[in-house]
């Protein structure tokens, strides 16, 4: 049962790979990537409970919050498009530049 | 069941690394990336080294993905088409891969008992941790305190790091600003 769960997820993971490297926009490649780690937990999980000891669950847990982190980071890279100073470079943008105070 | 999904995964893996070194525009490659840590941490993870899996998908899969992704904010989106292909460096590459499976040979099987590395020093500490250090897990013994001058140089290396990056990309970001208003 859960081996055969297991191969299903792999068969998932190799079509999401296929998509990854033909994928013609940046966003099917993001969302395949995203789409990968959320395989990549629930089969830590499937091969936790296959090899009898499910003491590998929190583990998967962790990779569910890098997977969002990394999702938010990605994402945030296509808004701003730098990483650095997003949000002051975002005032710098909508806002003039402020005068040189005269001296 | 484990044999056959850890043979699939290596397969996926050598997928990849050939996709990685096909694809020319560098976002599907920082994507691809991606996938390849979170390959290498499920081996990890079926090989029962869940600390190390847990860090290469911290690492690989996590902050090098960002830290990639800003690289190529600050440089160009896409590879330039190499001018020549050379079949050497292919070569060199076989041959180590080669060399290095030829020294694994000799080594004892994965996980065996009798090793060398489970017969030395480690029944001694499995042993004597529990009334020297007082702490049930032996790893965090020994990393917390039978090694803890060495922990505490690796963090401040890795704090060291953290610091230097941020700096670098900070300061990258700004420059081009300053410079224009000089011209003003």
């Amino acid at each position: 049962m859960f081996s055969f769960i297991s191969l299903l997820i792999f068969l998932c993971m190799a079509i999401l790979m296929v998509r990854l490297f033909a994928g013609p926009t940046l966003y099917d490649r993001v969302l395949a990537l995203n789409t990968f780690g959320s395989c990549t937990v629930l089969l830590i999980g499937t091969v936790g409970f296959l090899a009898g000891r499910p003491d590998f669950l929190d583990i998967a847990l962790l990779y569910a919050l890098i997977n969002f982190v990394g999702t938010i980071a990605v994402l945030k890279f296509f808004r701003y498009r730098r990483l650095g100073d997003a949000v002051e470079d975002a005032d710098s943008i909508m806002a003039p530049e402020p005068e040189e105070p005269a001296k | 069941m484990e044999l056959v999904l850890t043979s699939l995964l290596f397969f996926a893996l050598i997928a990849t690394a050939i996709a990685i070194a096909l694809v020319r525009r560098l976002f599907a490659v920082v994507m691809l990336a991606g996938v390849f840590s979170l390959l290498a941490a499920m081996l990890f993870v079926l090989m029962d080294a869940v600390d190390v899996a847990f860090t290469e998908a911290a690492v690989g899969a996590g902050i090098s993905t960002v830290l990639m992704l800003g690289t190529i904010a600050l440089t160009a989106r896409s590879e330039k088409q190499p001018s020549s292909y050379s079949l050497v460096p292919l070569v060199i590459v076989v041959l180590t891969g080669l060399v290095l499976i030829y020294g694994t040979l000799d080594m004892p099987n994965f996980g065996a008992p009798d090793a060398p590395v489970q017969q030395h020093v480690g029944p001694d500490y499995i042993r004597k941790t529990p009334q020297d250090i007082h702490v049930p897990n032996v790893v965090t013994a020994v990393l917390a305190s039978y090694r803890g001058y060495d922990t505490l140089g690796e963090t401040t290396v890795v704090f060291t790091a953290g610091l230097g990056v941020i700096l670098l990309i900070s300061g990258l970001g700004r420059r081009p600003r300053r410079r224009k208003r000089g011209d003003d």
